[in-house]
Formats: structure tokens, C-alpha cells, sequence
């Protein structure tokens, strides 16, 4: 690891002060300039888009970062914030005139507080991580998203991830009470409370979901849940994709919310067989996965119940997880499904609408007709409950021409998404790669008002710039390409 | 069934012409929280209808000027409820109202407050432009969460005119225990729970008992009944009515009402008066005569904050005062809905 950096040619004085100034501030070894110590962080999960900063910082104490955003404040230098990497959005995109500041190194739990059902961590500990600290009490932190062993409970903060159980558990913003957070200024400024409310306005929503774009997470209180007592998972399969997307109404319509309630079509269920042997029927067109949790007498209350409204909604066969080896069986192929999708192609994209669910077999036909238009399969993974897809598309990046496809492939699910009264994002973000659609899902007074809130947290645009808002200029060359409706979307801006 | 929102906008774009501060209101049932309400009125209960709902999409989405009455017998018919069990306070509550002011019933640390309910809205902000934010999925990431930032803001932000709510069914079953003790083990009692496996949706303790809620199944509650054992009131339905509706004669002792919010298992406080606690620990009121300033250090001492309820002296600061930096804040976005300062003008906050 190299902390000077004789290797960088043609710094501005800006950045010799900005790097000079970092080397003051941190000890040796947390900087880093040199190229090769750079590419690391020259991505999120996304790779598709890779740029390297001008520097990454790694500092371990908030008072570390309070100076760190003071002198970038200072020298007017953009700071992009960084977690595990696992974003699937480009939302952790370094800039190449900007300081790359990783939380990696805030990995210590600060306390659980059974009594209080809390835990205060610092940002880069990880998801799984706070389960497993709170397991001596019999307690969990609900939002497990799949890439939950690796990804940093700032991370999901900043996305507002989600997860298999977030139909009955919620997502993050569900389950956090404080933050702290440091502005561009490097003020230090807590967020929401220990208590249930806060005093003023529900800062804490604001923050969820900001992508980077607010402040620097430095700490966060999350509330722990008690372990139910027992869960379960059934199995079932169908012999057609709509049928299971029918059943999932229906099982709601009984007035029964799963913990958990996901979906995988006949590609997603090959790929995830072949790659963790989870047992799942390889022939089937999709499968449902419904997990119940509860008290014993409750679960097997609506055992009982599902089966039966799978059986009658058509499912070719359903099958309850014989132990709790099986139902981590079944949830590990659930949870393998994007690498094992990325066993079985070159590349694949991830794409994460949301719709209302009623309006699943008329989006996933519509999918269907489009792989085969663009010549690019499809693996389908659901959180079916909560309506958020994710159609991963497959193709090689080598083959001239085909990330382009993929890429407008992609843009037309999303759209087709806002069109039946949904959202290009459910959880991953918007980051660099949704910057586009965002000009399909809100019109400019709604773009103005979100700049608006962001200048009140950063008057000078520092950070994390260009991702999450769209700026209107950039909607208004996208909308002179892309005709929504026969109407030009943001028709009061000039086109050039 | 009226859509009143031309109109309105109609008003802002007015008021900010000549620059004057607008009072929302809505039902007109929660007047006497915050400070006194200035302005001219802009109505907002005519604004009114559910708009869209479909039990199995678990969402519905209403006119803000809705009463709340009229969106609980609907949920009803199918079944289902709003998960955060908001308090009226008056026959003509709106939902408007009951969102402005983020108020959530007894089932809040168990099933999630106003905010948590809210997916998304339209509103008219200071620049008399409708805004749409969020939506009506449950999952929904794109842009900030400017919805939710519209919960408790008591209206400074903007004038809220649909919103979409998550919606959930009903538990199939009910039962409320109850157990006669000193308050430190209630606070006990309750906390321990947080930590078990039980189906609990209500707990507050209140002249000498621990009440427990519990709700599920059948087979759910009856299991956590065995586990627990204690005694069960019969229709225990009215008790929980009149504590979400502040109409037991606790809170109406004539003396000054504060709410005061700790961690759940925060010791009882040495604060002179009278206790009652809610959301199992985490909401407690407080009938007393001491001086506010004393109230908020006792507070302040466990981690907590305070605010005047109803019939306190007037107070400079009616809601938890800010800390500097962050009240600054507050008036940077304040002003980036309402640049012109003209909707519930110091209603949480002077000068907000
Ligand atoms: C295989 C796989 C499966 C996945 N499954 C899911 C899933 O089930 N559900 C789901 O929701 N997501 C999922 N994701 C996406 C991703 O894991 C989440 O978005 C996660 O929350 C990102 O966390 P991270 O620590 O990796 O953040 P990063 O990728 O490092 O950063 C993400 C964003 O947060 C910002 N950020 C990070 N830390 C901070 C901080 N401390 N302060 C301020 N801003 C910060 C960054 O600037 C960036 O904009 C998956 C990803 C992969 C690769």
C-alpha cells in the first residue's frame, strides 16, 4: 500500500492540497493515491460502470471524518461515501476529481440493549452481523437483504434495502430509530432519537433511501425484533408463472401476511438448483416460497391455511420444509439466486421495479415478448409480496453491441413499470444507472423540489453529484429522446 | 366525494401573492396541539374520498380531506385496518390531519407509527405546485422520501391532498390480560416483553395495572395466553377506545397534560404528578403541576423528550426544543417547501 503518491501526474493545486491536507489528517495507510490501491473501490456490484477517484480515505473515527468532510468542504472537492460495494445501482461511483471515503473500517458494535429492544452500531458493520451480536438475547434486526453477509448497515441505510422479510418485517426505514450523521460541512448531527418519535420533522425518513447525497452515516441505532418461535417454509410449484403470481393474492386476500413470500421463474429455480442443490422442482414454470413465523400452534394454524390456497390456486405440488436444514435449503437458493444466475451467463443486469400486484401477469407476458424481441434471456426473481421484481437479464458483454440491448431492454421494463402505476426502484437505488428514468417517474416540479432539498442539507452540491436527481437539463435531452405517452415529458424546458 | 384541489392551489398561489400565512385545516379536531393555529383558513376537509382501494394490494389511497371515520368503515368491510391505530380526537378527524400530525394509537411500537404506514402522497407546496412523491407500492426507493417527511410536520411543509397508506388485515383474534402492580414492574413486565416471542399489539399501564394486548390467530393468542397466564378481561375493546381517544378520566384530571417519550424500560421518573403509560413504556403522560422547565430536565435526564399536551401554561416551546445546528436545518428545508413562509406559520416552532 502506497500513501505517497509519486505515480499521480498533473494534480491541480486543489488536489495537492486536498491530498497533503488528508495525509495530515489521517495516519499512514489511510489514504490511499496510488493507482493500483484505487481500483478496489473503482466500483459498487455494477460494474458496468468503473471510474477511479483521485483519492480513497479510510478513516476510523467520526472526529476523523468531521475533518475529512471540513477540508473537502474547504477545498470545495465532491466526497462520494462507500459501504461493502455491493450497491447495484453505481451509487458508491467514485469521481475522478473527488475523495472516496470508505466506512470500511467502522466495523465495532456499541452496545445492544435488550431492555430497550435496540442496537447502536457503527456504518460498516455488517447486516448479518447485528443478527448474529444480538442472537445471545434471543433478538434479530429484521431487513435481511440477500447480500446480507457482505453488505454494511450504511449501505443499507443509504438505499433503504430490503429484504425476503420485509412483507411482514418491513424495510430499513422501518427499523432504525437514530442517526449519526456528519454534513459537507462536517457538522455532527444526530438523526430521529432511542425514543419511538423525535422532536421535529421525520429526518430520519429523509436520510433512509438518500443514497449518499444528505450526509455521512456514522452511527446507527437499529431496533431488534424477539426470534419468533418457529418458522417455516413451503415450497410450491406451478406450472405457469401467472397461477403463482395468483396466489399470491389470494393468500393475502385470507388475511395472512408471510414473513417472507418470493417467487423465482423456471430460469432463476435451474440456476439456483444447479448451483446449491437446494431441492427445488427443476421442471416447474415457477415456484413460490412462503415462509410463516410465529408461535408453534400459529404456524401451523396457517400451515394448513396455505397449503390449501396454494393447492386450489393450482400449485402442481407444495411441499412444507421437513426441518430447519431444508427451509435454510430452500431460502439459500432464494438468497444464491443472483450468483447463480451469474454462473450460468457472462454477465447479467439486475433490474428492481416495483409494481402493484395485481398487475404481475401482464408484466411478466410483456417481459417474456421483449426477451425474445432482443434475443437476451431472462431469470426472474420476485419479492412477489411486496411487488418488487427483479428480472435479471442475461448477456455477454463481449458480443458487440449487447450491453446496449441489455441496457434498453432494462430502460423499457422500468418504464413499463411506471406506466402500470409502479416505480423503476424497489430497494437497490437509483444511483448513476437509474439517473435516466427518473425523468419518466416525477416531472420537473418534483425534480426542483427534490434539488431543493438537497441544497437545504448541501447548498454546494458536494455530495455523492450526479447520481439519485437528474438534473432538469439532463431530462429535458432524455425527454427530446424518449416520447412517454405521445406527450414530450418536461415540456417547459428548452430542448438543445 | 369532491376533488376541491384546483381550488386550493388556487388559494396558495394567492396567499403567496399577498403574502399571507394560511392556517390548514382539516376537521378542526386537533387545534389544540402546537401552537395556536394564524393565519387565514384554507379548508381542507371538503377535499375528500377514498380514491382507490383494493384489499389485496393492501393499499389504500384518499382525498387528505377524507374523514377518518368514513377510511376506518371501509378498511372494516374488508377486514382490514389502518396498522397504526391513529387517535381521532373529534368525530370530524381527517386524514389529512391525522398524518400532519403523525399521531399513532396504542399499537405503534408494535406495528408501526403514521410514518410507517405511509407510501405516498400529493401535495401543494409553498410554490402553489402539485407534487406528486412516492406512490402506491410498498417498495419504492426513487427519489427522496418526501412522503413520509410529511408525517408530523404539522402542515409547515406543504398542504397534503391525497395519501396512500399501507393497510393491513385485521387479527383474527383478541385478548387483553391484565395484572395488578407497582408501576417498576409494569415497566419491567412490558420490556421483558420486547425480547419474547409473543404476539403483543397494545401494553400501557394505568391505576395500578399492567394491561396486555395480545393479537393474531386464534391459535396465536391462545398459546401466548398459556405462556403468560394472568387474567383476562372480558370486552377489553372500550378500555383500549377510550385510552387511544384520551377519554379515560385520566386525561381529563384538569391538570396540565404532557407527553413524554423514553426508551420502554426507562425507571419511573421522579417527576411530581401523575402517570399513565402507553406503547408499553415508550409513551407516558403526565398530569402535573410542576413548571415545564423542571419537566424537561427530568426528561432530558433519561434520554427523553417532552411535549405540552393540553392546558399547560403558555410555553415558548410547546414540542422538544431543537439543538442549534439542527434547527437550522429545519428552517433550510422549511424553506425549500415554503419559501415564502406561508403555510401554519409557527405552528410547531416559532419562527418555522
Ligand atoms: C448479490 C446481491 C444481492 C443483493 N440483494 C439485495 C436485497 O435482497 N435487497 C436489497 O435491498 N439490496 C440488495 N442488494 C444491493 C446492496 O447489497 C444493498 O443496496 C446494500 O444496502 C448496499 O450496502 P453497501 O454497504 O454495499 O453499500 P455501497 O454499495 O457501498 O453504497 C451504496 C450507497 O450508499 C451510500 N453509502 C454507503 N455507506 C454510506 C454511509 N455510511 N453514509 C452515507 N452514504 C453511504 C453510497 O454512497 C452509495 O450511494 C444486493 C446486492 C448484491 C450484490
Amino acid at each position: 500500500m502506497t500513501v505517497a503518491a509519486p505515480a499521480i501526474e498533473r494534480r491541480t493545486p486543489t488536489q495537492e492540497a486536498l491530498c497533503n491536507g488528508l495525509l495530515a489528517l489521517l495516519p499512514g495507510g489511510a489514504v490511499l493515491t496510488d493507482p493500483e490501491d484505487l481500483r478496489p473501490f473503482e466500483c459498487d456490484a455494477l460494474a458496468v460502470y468503473r471510474r477511479l477517484p483521485l483519492v480513497v480515505v479510510l478513516p476510523e473515527t467520526i472526529a476523523q471524518v468531521q475533518a475529512i468532510m471540513r477540508l473537502c468542504h474547504e477545498l470545495q472537492v465532491p466526497v462520494v461515501a462507500r459501504g461493502a460495494g455491493t450497491g447495484l445501482s453505481g451509487g458508491a461511483l467514485p469521481l475522478r476529481d473527488g475523495v472516496l471515503l470508505s466506512l470500511a473500517k467502522f466495523t465495532r458494535i456499541l452496545h445492544i440493549d435488550a431492555p430497550n429492544a435496540l442496537a447502536t452500531v457503527q456504518p460498516g458493520v455488517r447486516n448479518l452481523a447485528i443478527s448474529e451480536a444480538a442472537a445471545a438475547h434471543g433478538m434479530y434486526y429484521a431487513p435481511d437483504p440477500s447480500s446480507q453477509i457482505a453488505c454494511t448497515i450504511g449501505g443499507n441505510v443509504a438505499e433503504n434495502s430490503g429484504g425476503v422479510h420485509c412483507l411482514k418485517y418491513g424495510l430499513t426505514v422501518h427499523n432504525i430509530l437514530m442517526l449519526k450523521v456528519v454534513t459537507m460541512e462536517g457538522e455532527l448531527l444526530s438523526i430521529g432519537a432511542e425514543t419511538l418519535d423525535a422532536p421535529g420533522y421525520d429526518l430520519l425518513a429523509l436520510l433512509t433511501g438518500s443514497e449518499g447525497m444528505l450526509g455521512i452515516i456514522v452511527e446507527v441505532t437499529v431496533k431488534l425484533l424477539a426470534r419468533p418461535q418457529r418458522a417455516q417454509v413451503i415450497l410450491a410449484a406451478f406450472d405457469d408463472v401467472v397461477k403463482a403470481g395468483e396466489a399470491v393474492g389470494a393468500i393475502i386476500a385470507a388475511g395472512i401476511i408471510p414473513a417472507g413470500l418470493e417467487m423465482m421463474d423456471k430460469l432463476a429455480i435451474q440456476a439456483a438448483e444447479d448451483f446449491v442443490h437446494a431441492g427445488y422442482p427443476r421442471d416447474a414454470a415457477a415456484i413460490l416460497l412462503c415462509e410463516l413465523d410465529g408461535s408453534n400452534a400459529e404456524v401451523s394454524e396457517y400451515i394448513v391455511a396455505v397449503r390449501h390456497l396454494l393447492t386450489h390456486n393450482g400449485a402442481t405440488e407444495v411441499r412444507t420444509a421437513v426441518d430447519e436444514a431444508e427451509r435454510q435449503l430452500f431460502w439459500k437458493g432464494r438468497k444464491s439466486a443472483f450468483p447463480a444466475v451469474g454462473r450460468i451467463s457472462p454477465d447479467y443486469y439486475c433490474m428492481d421495479g416495483t409494481i402493484p400486484r395485481h398487475r404481475l401477469p401482464q408484466v411478466l407476458r410483456q417481459i417474456s415478448l421483449w426477451s425474445g424481441e432482443y434475443g437476451l434471456a431472462v431469470a426472474n426473481v420476485f419479492h412477489a409480496g411486496d411487488g418488487n421484481l427483479h428480472p435479471l437479464i442475461l448477456f455477454d458483454a463481449n458480443r458487440p453491441g449487447e450491453l446496449a440491448r441489455t441496457e434498453e431492454f432494462g430502460r423499457r421494463i422500468l418504464q413499463l413499470c411506471v406506466e402500470v402505476g409502479g416505480t423503476i426502484t424497489g430497494e437497490h437505488g437509483v444511483g448513476m444507472e437509474k439517473i435516466d428514468q427518473m425523468c419518466i417517474q416525477f416531472q420537473s416540479g418534483e425534480l426542483a423540489q427534490f434539488h431543493a432539498l438537497k441544497a437545504a442539507f448541501d447548498p454546494d452540491g458536494l455530495l455523492n453529484p450526479g447520481k439519485a436527481v437528474p438534473t432538469l437539463h439532463r431530462c429535458a435531452e432524455f425527454g427530446a429522446m424518449h416520447v412517454h405517452h405521445g406527450q414530450l415529458s418536461h415540456p417547459e424546458l428548452e430542448r438543445f | 366525494m369532491s376533488d376541491m384541489s384546483t381550488a386550493m392551489q388556487q388559494q396558495v398561489h394567492d396567499a403567496i401573492g399577498s403574502r399571507t400565512p394560511l392556517h390548514i385545516c382539516g376537521g378542526n379536531s386537533k387545534n389544540f396541539l402546537g401552537h395556536a393555529p394564524q393565519g387565514e383558513v384554507l379548508p381542507a376537509s371538503m377535499h375528500s374520498g377514498i380514491i382507490e382501494y383494493d384489499p389485496r394490494e393492501l393499499v389504500l389511497t384518499a382525498r387528505a380531506g377524507t374523514p377518518l371515520a368514513e377510511i376506518e368503515a371501509a378498511l372494516s368491510k374488508a377486514g382490514q385496518m389502518l396498522t397504526f391505530e391513529p387517535p381521532h380526537f373529534g368525530a370530524h378527524a381527517t386524514l389529512g390531519g391525522t398524518i400532519a400530525c403523525g399521531l399513532s394509537g396504542p399499537r405503534r411500537p408494535y406495528a408501526g407509527a403514521a410514518r410507517d404506514a405511509m407510501l405516498g402522497c400529493k401535495l401543494l407546496n409553498g410554490r402553489a405546485e402539485l407534487l406528486r412523491f412516492g406512490g402506491q407500492v410498498m417498495k419504492n426507493v426513487a427519489g427522496y422520501d418526501v412522503s413520509r417527511l410529511m408525517v408530523g410536520a404539522y402542515g409547515t411543509l406543504g398542504v397534503l391532498l391525497e395519501c396512500s397508506l399501507k393497510v393491513l388485515p385485521r387479527p383474527a383474534a383478541s385478548l387483553t390480560l391484565i395484572h395488578e402492580c407497582a408501576q417498576e414492574e409494569a415497566i419491567g413486565r412490558m420490556s421483558q416483553l420486547l425480547s419474547q416471542p409473543v404476539p403483543v399489539d397494545a401494553a400501557c399501564y394505568h391505576t395500578g395495572h399492567v394491561y396486555i394486548r395480545l393479537a393474531g390467530s386464534e391459535q396465536a393468542v391462545k398459546q401466548a395466553h398459556a405462556n403468560l397466564g394472568g387474567a383476562v378481561i372480558e370486552n377489553a375493546a372500550p378500555f383500549w377506545q377510550s385510552l387511544r381517544e384520551q377519554q379515560l378520566p385520566f386525561f381529563h384530571s384538569g391538570k396540565p397534560l404532557y407527553r413524554v417519550l423514553v426508551k420502554p424500560a426507562t425507571a419511573p421518573l421522579a417527576i411530581p404528578g401523575a402517570w399513565l403509560l402507553d406503547w408499553g413504556g415508550a409513551q407516558r403522560w403526565l398530569a402535573s403541576d410542576a413548571p415545564v422547565a423542571d419537566i424537561r430536565k427530568g426528561v432530558a435526564a433519561a434520554g427523553g423528550h417532552v411535549t405540552c399536551w393540553r392546558g399547560h401554561a403558555p410555553a415558548a416551546e410547546i414540542f422538544e426544543p431543537l439543538p442549534a445546528p439542527l434547527f437550522k436545518l429545519h428552517q433550510r428545508l422549511k424553506l425549500s417547501f415554503d419559501p415564502h413562509g406561508i403555510f401554519n406559520r409557527g405552528r410547531m416552532y416559532p419562527h418555522l
